[in-house]
């Protein structure tokens, strides 16, 4: 079965320019950057040209890319960090709506008698940011928000929140791995401190981060050991990812203007088909600035796990913040935060395109999700009370 | 990805018998849109208002509570309202070819409807809860109070399942019954109950008189494992076992315990309870590593 693949916030494809430029850095090219010989040098060559075109891509200096395993690894790292370099502060700020790479690291944190303040957002998903104006103080040593929430796509306006933290000398980390690539990104003109990136949300391969450090923040390594990243991350470089990332990154450049154009073209005809065909349902999220790629709807009366496995069995890969896909049993913490409706809150679907995305496939979902949605309400004993009052 | 067997699927995919029953001699409603699933059941008897000729039944929920409640009403037909009682939540399961443990709470809430219709139809009383969510309803008992707040449900049902599906954590129980699987606050709880039905099922356990090294050592093992660590789990804790050296048991605090304050009066809790269940002479130390 051919897969209508609409579940890039998860992960993406790898794109195959991007896997054409790793290729040889595997069986031929492999030496260690870090060696003196020449077969290690031209490695070192193409690791330092890939720094460049992720510095380029976020608007950095290339001292500033600290390249990691993983996005969660960047978040860790950075919060870490931040802890180690104000030993005499004792708070960390963060929302309720992060990615678990950094909410679990916080809330873990309160064990260790750190005190730890979780912003709250609206019903559509957007900061308060005078609930962040008043908690940040002289004890906050890290303020930590994503810039762009991977269940609903919510933009964050993280350098007005940066400022609020640096006006108390705190530092500020932002979880971008949703957000590069989809929005221009330029650190040069920022305020932020520290940023974390993920190569498998943007066609690059899996197992590849970066942290971005803002020359001059002091730091302290999670990973120590050999001299690598200026000793700021231990560890033989993962020279053929860190190659594929510069390329993929190189690639989110050129198509920035792809993802907001015809991409979010893609997501709107998308959701404003579905919201038209489709009774009860809402968009989670919507009035808030979102990411152009995600829509996040929730139906009524219907379960997400059941859904996803119906669009599943057509081919159509999406996502769900309902409990049943995760094996918890409450809604995701995102859409709780939210305040999403009990009626709703189960039966939500994310949908995350990519540049790959055809309007053949955007046309297929819209044709097919209406009687999925049918189906199941006709078998939910509170769809079919909804479907009678309808007649 | 759910591993879910091919029964599941085909279930899912081609439920059996979705719909209603203008008619039904009997109904049976569990769960809530809050709770993130709900059954309505009916059933029909036949003239001598004994045997199930129809079932039929509709769901709010997962791929699994969609397939076993369609199993549920392929079981039933045919039965008298006694053998249909006598189902229970595993057979359920194993018509299916077998649930995820995550998912076994589906299996639980196909045989609360049941029990709930044929309890309403004989007149007995289900009681009328106040909240919107009524999980564990099939057990009326005045004498039965409300456990797990979040999805509403008593002692009374956890005992039930806890003895019926041989739970030993509270993470089972969770999964069989989704109780504790929201805010927590009645995992400790949990654990008292599971204490309680496995006290039941024990002999009364005695001290015994006279051990031998690999017996002293094979049972503060066992002591640690059923009655000790679970305590520590429900806290958010742990403890690691490091040496036995005759009557000396060192451990390690792990988790939320590593470093707690109050890690002190937990070894003395362990030594109390391993004197009470090895030997009068245990010593509990405290080790870091």
């Amino acid at each position: 079965m051919k897969e209508i693949y609409l579940d890039n916030n998860a992960t993406t494809k790898v794109d195959e320019a991007v896997f054409e430029e790793m290729r040889p850095y595997f069986c031929e090219l492999y030496g260690n950057p870090s060696s003196m010989h020449f077969f290690g040098g031209q490695v070192q060559g193409k690791v330092n040209e890939a720094r460049q075109r992720v510095a380029a891509l976020l608007g950095a200096s290339t001292d500033e890319i600290i390249f990691t395993a993983c996005g969660t690894e960047s978040d860790n790292a950075a919060i870490r960090s931040a802890l180690e370099v104000f030993p005499d502060r004792r708070h960390v700020i963060t929302s309720r709506v992060e990615h678990p790479a950094v909410l679990t690291q916080c809330r873990n944190l309160t064990q260790k008698g750190y005190r730890v303040t979780e912003i709250g957002v609206d019903s559509a998903g957007r900061l308060d940011l005078e609930e962040l104006k008043a908690a940040v103080d002289e004890d906050t040593a890290i303020v930590s928000l994503m810039w762009a929430n991977n269940e609903t796509g919510v933009i964050f306006p993280v350098e007005e929140a940066a400022a609020i933290a640096k006006a108390k000398g705190a530092l500020f980390h932002t979880d971008a791995v949703q957000a590069v690539g989809k929005i221009k990104i330029d650190m040069a003109s920022s305020c932020i401190d520290m940023l974390s990136v993920s190569g498998h949300k943007l066609h690059a391969p899996k197992g590849i981060g970066v942290l971005y450090l803002r020359r001059g923040t002091p730091f302290r390594p999670f990973l120590v050991g050999g001299h690598q990243e200026k000793s700021r991350r231990a560890g033989t470089e993962n020279a053929g990812a860190i190659i594929a990332l510069g390329k993929a990154c190189e690639l989110a450049g050129t198509y920035m203007d792809i993802e907001n154009s015809q991409v979010k073209a893609q997501r709107d005809r998308l959701q404003d088909a579905l919201m038209a065909s489709i009774p009860n349902a809402r968009i989670n999220g919507e009035g808030a600035d979102r990411l152009p790629n995600t829509t996040s709807i929730a139906f009524e009366f219907v379960e997400g796990e059941a859904i996803l496995l119906l669009l599943s069995e057509l081919g159509i890969c999406a996502s769900s913040g309902s409990a049943c896909t995760s094996g918890s049993l409450e809604p995701s913490h995102v859409l709780r935060a939210m305040g999403v409706p009990f009626t709703c809150a189960h039966g939500s679907i994310r949908f995350s395109l990519s540049r790959f995305t055809t309007d053949d496939e955007i046309d297929f979902v819209i044709k097919e999700l209406p009687s999925i949605i049918q189906r199941l309400r006709q078998m939910s004993p509170f769809g079919r009370e909804f479907l009678k009052s309808q007649v | 990805m759910w591993d879910y067997t091919p029964t599941v699927k085909d279930h899912f995919l081609n439920p059996r018998n979705v719909g209603d029953i203008p008619d039904a001699d009997a109904i049976g409603e569990v769960g809530s849109l809050a709770c993130g699933d709900a059954l309505k059941l009916y059933l029909k008897l036949d003239e001598n208002k004994d045997k199930i000729v129809d079932a039929k039944f509709q769901t709010f929920g997962c791929a699994s509570a969609i397939a076993s409640s369609s199993a549920l009403t392929e079981m039933v037909k045919g039965k008298t309202l006694d053998e249909a009682l006598s189902i229970s939540n595993q057979e359920i399961a194993e018509f299916l070819g077998g649930l995820p443990e995550e998912k076994m709470h589906c299996s639980v809430m196909g045989q609360e409807a049941l029990e709930v219709a044929i309890a309403k139809y004989r007149g007995e009383p289900i009681p009328e809860h106040d909240s919107e969510h009524d999980h564990g309803q099939a057990y009326p008992d005045h004498e039965g109070t409300i456990v797990c707040k979040c999805f509403g449900i008593t002692d009374t049902f956890l005992k039930k399942v806890i003895e019926t599906n041989k739970l030993t954590t509270a993470e089972q129980v969770t999964h069989f019954t989704k109780a504790g699987g929201a805010c927590g606050g009645c995992i400790p709880k949990i654990q008292e109950l599971i204490a309680e039905v496995l006290g039941q099922n024990n002999q009364p356990r005695t001290r015994p008189e006279k051990l031998s090294n690999l017996k002293k050592m094979q049972l503060i093992q066992e002591v640690l494992e059923k009655d000790i660590r679970p305590l520590l789990w429900a806290d958010g804790g742990d403890l690691e076992l490091l040496d036995i050296d005759g009557s000396k048991v060192q451990v390690a605090f792990r988790k939320a315990c590593a470093g707690c304050a109050s890690s002190g009066y937990t070894a003395r809790m362990v030594e109390q309870k391993l004197r009470e269940f090895v030997a009068e002479d245990i010593v509990v130390e405290e080790v870091a590593g």
